[in-house]
């Protein structure tokens, strides 16, 4: 089990997160070309390695969450709110 | 090579059994090959297999990191089944089922092949609606298929949860070609057989970098040193992105991900087919090995791992499933459980293509369902290699279809990788 530490509710088994992405990915200008847009939808760094990704915690405070693992250990390197503000509200709560 | 027959079973029974050839040698690498292959699983093995037989082709070697056998040619539920529906996969599977119904056979080698059935329960009559579609489709192309409703499915496997399921079982789609082959022959039956055909198999060889020029791969660095190579093929499913990354070629459409498979302590013949169930995104197969063992497996882990060990929510959803369908294996105990890691890709179809590099053909993507297809897919990828081309059947099975909006998404979930269990 993966214990994630989520900014609002603390340390919580993985089985309360859902799974988002690689949360390295920037989406492209509405207008970009369907070349930049494939890029950004359907390719992948598929790192072997640390990488940050998104988690939901769906069973919880339902904030999406950027949080920095190994994909080869699991080890959890850094969790914090995608959103920046909300990310400045919880470091003011703890 | 001694070939494996009842004469020569016999003329070996004067020496005890003792005095059987290797099944296959154990080289030193060469300098240069015309055709490597990286990786030596079911894929790599059966290309090797099929460039050396289909295509004459010679000085062929293919690499593996471990030993052969140890990756996910070991990891497997052993299941082979054909249905599929999408233009493509359809042809492909097909033809990898027809490929493994004489593959003993061809390999000299017992697959222990046993077309026991895959049994795919319903739960609805939307989802039977939707299973007889599929199955229509598929013998439209000449594939069997039928439906079974709740007596036939009854008569058949007696001990389904009948009486009181969370989900009622309403009734099956059934192939009856389906069923297990034993998946340790399988892949030592094809690494003997390209090896007798003058492959060189080489263990414990890991590609450690990729030497290339503007637009073709000169060598590769191995372990077991440089070795150079006129045509090099990657089918390294699970690390596919790292080696792609070694030739300096940047993203694919595909993530990394594990699936777990249990097996049990062996019981008394209780279950002849394969039997799976899917209802409220849950997924679940189980079927009984030769030597009575129930293995079954379920969802992936749902999030990117390259850790090939799974997690313990699945193991307990996967028991939960099993336990609705199959309430009398309540009290049988776990011997085992391991996890595989797989290429995932963005609509779970697989490739079989060219890549920007000129002698560089890859093999990759096979999601869920890589075991069925080893035959097919060495069949497909030694013609693409062996003619420059790939054959009409997996024509958009490439890194293009993306781009090109014709992506193969069996089961409808999106550009989500994990989706498509």
């Amino acid at each position: 089990m993966i214990r994630i530490k989520c900014p609002y509710c603390g340390e919580r088994d993985h089985s309360e997160f859902t799974y988002g992405g690689d949360a390295s990915v920037e989406y492209p200008a509405l207008d970009a070309s369907v070349s930049d847009w494939t890029k950004a939808i359907f390719f992948r760094e598929n790192i072997r390695g640390n990488q940050k990704e998104t988690w939901h915690h769906t069973n919880g405070c339902r904030l999406w969450l950027e949080v920095e693992r190994s994909t080869i250990t699991h080890e959890i390197k850094s969790v914090k709110a995608c959103h920046p503000q909300i990310d400045k509200i919880t470091k003011n709560n703890s | 090579m001694t070939r494996f027959n009842a004469w020569n079973v016999f003329k070996n029974g004067f020496t005890g059994q003792k005095n059987w050839d290797r099944q296959w040698r154990d080289p030193v690498p060469k300098k240069e090959y015309d055709i490597i292959i990286v990786g030596g699983g079911l894929h790599g093995l059966a290309t090797a297999y099929y460039l050396a037989k289909n295509h004459n082709k010679k000085n062929i070697a293919v690499l593996e990191k471990g030993w052969i056998g140890g990756g996910n040619a070991g990891r497997n539920t052993t299941i082979v089944r054909s249905n599929y529906m999408m233009p493509g996969n359809h042809e492909f599977y097909e033809h990898s089922l027809k490929l493994w119904e004489d593959l003993s056979h061809d390999l000299n080698y017992n697959v222990m092949f046993s077309q026991r059935a895959h049994v795919s329960l319903f739960h609805s009559p939307s989802a039977r609606d939707g299973a007889a579609r599929r199955y229509n489709v598929m013998r439209l192309h000449g594939t069997d298929g039928e439906l079974w409703d709740l007596d036939t499915l009854k008569n058949n496997i007696p001990h389904l949860n009948y009486d009181n399921a969370r989900f009622p079982i309403l009734g099956a789609a059934v192939q009856k070609r389906a069923g297990n082959a034993r998946h340790d022959s399988a892949v030592w039956g094809y690494a003997r057989a390209a090896d007798s055909l003058g492959v060189d198999i080489l263990q414990n060889c890991e590609v450690t970098g990729v030497k290339r020029s503007q637009n073709n791969i000169e060598s590769l660095e191995t372990s077991r040193g440089t070795i150079k190579a006129k045509k090099v093929g990657f089918a390294v499913a699970g690390y596919t992105s790292v080696l792609w990354q070694m030739a300096g070629l940047g993203n694919l459409p595909i993530e990394s991900h594990k699936l777990q498979a249990f097996v049990t302590e062996a019981i008394k013949p209780l279950l002849d087919h394969v039997v799976v169930y899917g209802v409220g995104g849950a997924h679940f197969y189980i079927s009984q090995s030769d030597k009575g063992s129930m293995v079954f497996g379920g969802d992936l882990d749902w999030y990117k791992s390259y850790a090939q060990r799974g997690n313990l929510p699945i193991v307990q959803d996967s028991a939960e499933a099993a336990m609705a369908i199959m309430p009398c294996l309540g009290r049988i105990r776990l011997l085992r459980h391991w996890a595989g890691v797989m290429d995932m890709s963005m609509d779970g179809s697989f490739f079989i293509c060219k890549t920007p590099l000129s002698n560089l053909y890859l093999n990759a993507g096979w999601n869920y369902g890589g075991f069925k297809a080893s035959p097919a897919s060495g069949w497909y990828f030694a013609d693409l290699i062996a003619n420059e081309q790939p054959h009409r059947n997996v024509q958009n099975h490439n890194l293009e279809r993306f781009e090109k909006g014709i992506n193969i998404d069996e089961r409808g979930a999106g550009p989500d990788p994990k989706l498509h269990g």
